[in-house]
């Protein structure tokens, strides 16, 4: 066997160590599976007393299924049979007489939960890097081995049905609250504990009277169907039908997607009739591929300073002092930095649910009115307003005092970045690292390329995004960058619409129903409409800027930082009518000018590739994931 | 004195006055606020300190070796040992002195010294009666044991016990630090309105050094989680005149007493920092000292009379280098209570005093009053026990070098029966 080992142990025990050949990561090939029964044959014929499954990579249990062999099913009968070996598999493993145990360090997703869930009791230990779930709808797919049969026998419907449906991951501690675990443990008893528990075989936990009772088939169906509501609200059945798929099979199926017949929408074959898994396997891959820029560099930021403690330079700083990074933060005054961390103190206690670590996170960022920072930190983000001249000045003053080797960069959004380069004396060093609003949320960041930046330097920029946990799209500096210059077109487009006297709730409903997150006036009143101005001059050329968007920027009416834009905003939320009839053609009106745009921008050399294009439009501008960006989308739609 | 030792730099946080709730900060909070915005601005890195030593007089149950909490949280790296000093009001004090000692034996070179309290979060505990009560209810066995307890619970068993009180009093003698100010007022004659007077000039300085801008120099803005700006000082009081003052009621000895909340001085919290160098880190580091330190001393004294320290412990230096109360350009004397500032001047000019506490041939004088807590000093300011000893230090330097003058005396009183001084020189 290449890629399990059994360890037989003096006791009877026995460990089915996993190491993927060839791989860094375990996945669960279909060479794996095969591997995977002829070691169940092996332990068949010599029953241990106790079997661990356990792996030998550092990095994590199992990442899942191969990815990539999704690419390799040509048509229905390869899907088929891709489900039916990991479904079978698992059936057998889960029916061995001998006692069975999944030791979980690490990532356990998808097929690997699925693994791990058909041994008789799991382990997980209780490390920042142990998650466990069920991604597959994320992949416009269902987990189909198991994963939808076992998961409510274990932590009852509801909790079942929101991992299954949201993708989520949990960490040991809440997997072992819920049921998913039996024992969620320190690393420093690991090995006592595995073997404790099969030496002792304790009986495996029986769900709690009212969440067994969900598991019938009556509430099921009622759960499901409470369940079909929320997922209503967030995708639609034509656009995303894995989710609906789920439902369906924890409903009647109990998990078994080879039991649905062809012609049900939860079968197999229909979840592949449309492009969406595809598309979201395509998602997922430039995801990967864009984690994998900056994988090269060895930079690695200690220290970061941020300039400017407005919106954008005050999150860029907590999220940077939250992902382990000493911070600097400086602004004019001790008063400018207040919001800032107010802002960070909540980003910090929503996602570090641990005070201690909360604090870790407080005591990294640091106010820092005089700028001392400046000459310790690796990384130096301007991020203050825009105007070329204050940003000149800024830089002609941290060049005097940064450390030679340390990455400055600037966040501008419509300067170009050779005409801050100006101020200093090796204009090579400067490099633009473009995050987007709201910081926490948004994965995409630019890493601005200049005319005259050090292809180091560029690559050192890319690193750092990576270490703060972004996605980094290397651009070329030319006005809007990739982002800002396709959704301009696309906001422009909205408004002269909403000018044509068309509601805003019509012309957004357009949008979402063509799968954007958020439609185009939303969008425009959030980034704040005096920005659509400026942007709009800046790519516009000599277009006539919409005529209700300068009514209401010269009112003030600049969206949702006033509270009144298109919409008016009462707790950060849009106050919207019922959307009218969408108007034929309405969504085409507004997405073409987009899609020529990414064309346009392509031809641009903006970014390298195609592909890049489209990674950007849909982790920067949310851009319909399941229509695996615009020039995708407009290849396939010819 | 053998090898120099050099003070670099220093600051603070403002000194916050309890407000009747716990405070926004905890004391490991404010020593990491401080502290990490001092530890910036320095040309070595923070783990290139050899030790960090923080005074703090009430260290909350969750973070006994304050010092050392402190030192990780600055991000001053595992390999930095930080520990806690206690001396009482003095334990900002004793923490540089021991930073001192362990330059001089070469067991250090470069040292983060400091102080700290947060008496507003000083906790309540259960009163003996109740600790008696709970740990026979905790031990009994079945229904009718604890029937027959509950029987015995009385009300007042819950009426907690201000941890906060029991250090203000003294555990030999039994009295309040209040109380301790009175025995002075009555042993040297002082009123109640030379102490409100003292204590109305207290608040006038404070605001003027604030206002000149005197203050910012050594104090770090703070942020809570909720983003609210602690930039300055904020115990002083415009309306802190004398005729206001006199309308207090006397606090430790009621009714005919004379020492009030208004002549003495705030529980605050706060915090405090000092960088102190050998000759080899200032070299190494290329550090510009802004002086050093020439001499300390400590005193013990009777504990009813505790607020004399400062008089004890800076005798002895100022006869140890031939110098006179007015040889020195800066002084400062923590104001614990201004009964206890105004009695220590009248023992220095007092000959029979002089002779038979100090034994010293006659009166020493008196100190020029423009040289003597020109900027105020705790009865405005606050005294967040632990820092107090720390921020006089810091704050002798940064008058010595506003007023070009050259040595300076910081001295402290310590409830218990102690004295502490510092003399210090600008470079």
């Amino acid at each position: 066997m290449r890629h399990f080992t059994i360890v037989r142990e003096a006791d009877g025990l026995a460990q089915l160590v996993f190491d993927k050949a060839g791989s860094a990561v375990n996945t669960l090939s279909q060479e794996v599976l095969a591997e995977l029964n002829e070691a169940l044959d092996a332990l068949e014929a010599q029953p241990p007393q106790g079997l661990v499954v356990r792996s030998g990579k550092d990095n994590g249990f199992v990442a899942g299924a191969d990815v990539d062999e999704f690419g390799e099913v040509k048509d229905e009968a390869g899907a088929l049979a891709l489900v039916r070996r990991g479904w079978d598999a698992f059936e057998r493993l889960a029916a061995v007489k001998y006692p069975t145990l999944a030791l979980v360090r690490g990532f356990c997703l998808g097929g690997g939960l699925e693994l791990a869930m058909a041994c008789r009791y799991r382990v997980a230990i209780d490390e920042t890097s142990t998650r466990l779930g069920l991604p597959e709808v994320m992949l416009g797919i269902v987990p189909g081995w198991g994963g939808i049969k076992r998961l409510p026998r274990l932590v009852g419907g509801p909790a079942a049905l929101d991992l299954l449906l949201t993708g989520k991951t949990i960490d040991a501690r809440r997997a072992k609250k819920m049921g998913l675990v039996d024992e969620a443990v320190p690393i420093r008893i690991m090995e006592n504990t595995w073997r404790g528990v099969l030496r002792t075989l304790p009986s495996p936990r029986d769900l709690p009277l009212p969440l067994s009772l969900t598991l019938n088939g009556i509430a099921r169906k009622v759960i499901a169907s409470q369940a079909e509501k929320e997922v209503a609200k967030r995708a639609r059945r034509d656009q995303y039908p894995a989710p609906y798929a789920i439902l369906e099979l924890f409903r009647k199926y109990d998990g078994n997607a080879l039991a649905v017949p062809a012609a049900d929408p939860a079968s197999i074959p229909s979840l592949l009739a449309t492009p969406t898994a595809a598309n979201l396997v395509r998602v997922f891959k430039l995801q990967e591929r864009l984690k994998g820029l900056g994988k090269e560099e060895a930079f690695k930021a200690g220290h970061v300073h941020v300039i400017g403690a407005g919106t954008m330079g005050g999150d860029i700083a907590a999220w940077c002092a939250l992902r382990g990074l000493k911070v600097t933060l400086q602004d004019q005054s001790a008063e400018r930095l207040a919001p800032a961390m107010k802002r960070a103190a909540k980003l910090f206690a929503d996602r570090l649910r641990d005070p201690r670590r909360a604090r870790d996170a407080r005591d990294r960022l640091v106010p820092d009115v005089a700028g001392d920072g400046v000459a310790r930190a690796d990384v130096i983000i301007e991020a203050i307003f825009e105007n070329v001249e204050a940003k000149r000045s800024v830089f002609a003053a941290v060049e005097q005092r940064a450390r030679p080797e340390a990455v400055l960069a600037s966040n501008t959004s419509s300067i170009p970045l050779e005409e801050i380069a100006q101020a200093l004396t090796d204009p090579a060093r400067l490099v633009g690292i473009h995050f987007f609003n709201p910081v926490a949320r948004m994965m995409l960041v630019e890493v601005v390329v200049g005319r005259a930046t050090r292809e180091a330097v560029a690559a050192q920029a890319a690193a750092f995004v990576r270490q703060i946990d972004k996605l980094p799209l290397p651009v070329k500096s030319a006005p809007g960058f990739l982002v800002n210059r396709l959704l301009a077109p696309y906001l422009m487009a909205a408004m002269h619409a909403v000018d044509e006297g068309i509601a805003p709730e019509t012309v957004d409903e357009a949008a979402v129903a063509f799968g954007m997150p958020m439609g185009p006036i939303e969008l425009a009143d959030t980034v704040g409409l005096d920005i659509c101005v400026e942007v709009g001059k800046l790519l516009g050329g000599a277009a006539a800027p919409p005529k209700r968007l300068m009514e209401l920027v010269s009112a003030g009416n600049v969206g949702k930082k006033s509270g009144r834009g298109y919409y008016e905003w009462v707790d950060g939320k849009p106050r919207k009518n019922p959307p009218g009839a969408v108007p034929q053609g309405l969504a085409q009106r507004l997405v073409g000018p987009y899609v020529t745009e990414a064309k346009a921008a392509l031809a641009d050399h903006i970014v390298a590739d195609a592909d890049l294009v489209d990674a950007g439009a849909i982790f920067g501008t949310g851009f319909a994931p399941f229509r695996g960006g615009p020039l995708h989308y407009a290849a396939a739609s010819g | 004195m053998s090898e120099p030792v050099y003070i670099v730099d220093g600051s603070r946080t403002p000194f916050l006055k309890a407000r009747n709730r716990p405070g926004p900060f905890a004391a490991s909070d404010l020593a990491t606020d401080a502290g990490r915005a001092l530890l910036l601005r320095q040309r070595f890195a923070p783990d290139a300190l050899d030790e960090v030593i923080l005074g703090c007089a009430a260290p909350s149950a969750d973070e006994v070796n304050i010092g050392r909490v402190a030192a990780l949280r600055m991000g001053c790296g595992l390999k930095v040992p930080g520990w806690t000093v206690m001396r009482n009001c003095a334990s900002g004090m004793q923490s540089i002195d021991s930073a001192i000692n362990n330059i001089r034996a070469g067991r250090s070179e470069l040292v983060l010294a400091g102080g700290v309290d947060a008496l507003s979060r000083a906790p309540l505990l259960f009163s003996d009666a109740m600790v008696q009560w709970l740990s026979k209810w905790y031990a009994a066995k079945g229904a009718g044991q604890r029937a027959a307890l509950l029987a015995q619970f009385r009300p007042h068993y819950f009426a907690p016990v201000i941890a906060l009180m029991k250090g203000l009093t003294d555990p030999i003698c039994g009295l309040l630090m209040g109380q301790t100010a009175e025995n002075l007022a009555y042993r040297f004659g002082i009123t109640r309105a030379q102490m409100d007077a003292f204590a109305a000039r207290s608040h006038a300085r404070v605001l003027a050094a604030q206002k000149a801008g005197h203050y910012a120099a050594e104090v770090v803005p703070v942020y809570d989680d909720k983003g609210t700006l602690y930039a300055a000082d904020d115990g002083m009081r415009e309306d802190s005149t004398p005729e206001n003052l006199a309308k207090l009621k006397p606090f430790f000895d009621r009714k005919y007493g004379n020492v009030t909340a208004g002549n003495s001085s705030q529980v605050t919290d706060g915090g405090a920092w000092v960088v102190l160098a050998s000759q080899a880190a200032v070299d190494r580091h290329g550090l510009t000292p802004i002086g050093r330190i020439v001499d300390s001393q400590w005193a013990g004294l009777d504990p009813a009379q505790m607020g004399l320290g400062p008089v004890y412990a800076a005798t002895p230096i100022l006869q140890r280098h031939g110098l006179g109360l007015n040889d020195l350009d800066a002084w400062e004397i923590n104001e614990a209570f201004a009964a206890q500032v105004l009695a220590c001047e009248r023992a220095w000019a007092d000959d029979a005093f002089c002779r038979d506490e100090l034994g010293l041939p006659g009166a020493l004088g008196t100190i020029d009053q423009d040289r003597l807590n020109v900027d105020g000093g705790a009865i405005a300011l606050g005294h967040p026990v632990g820092a107090s000893g720390t921020r006089i230090v810091l704050h002798v330097l940064n008058v010595l070098r506003r007023t070009g003058g050259r040595r300076g005396m910081a001295a402290i009183c310590v409830g218990g029966g102690l004295g502490g001084a510092m003399l210090v020189e600008r470079i």
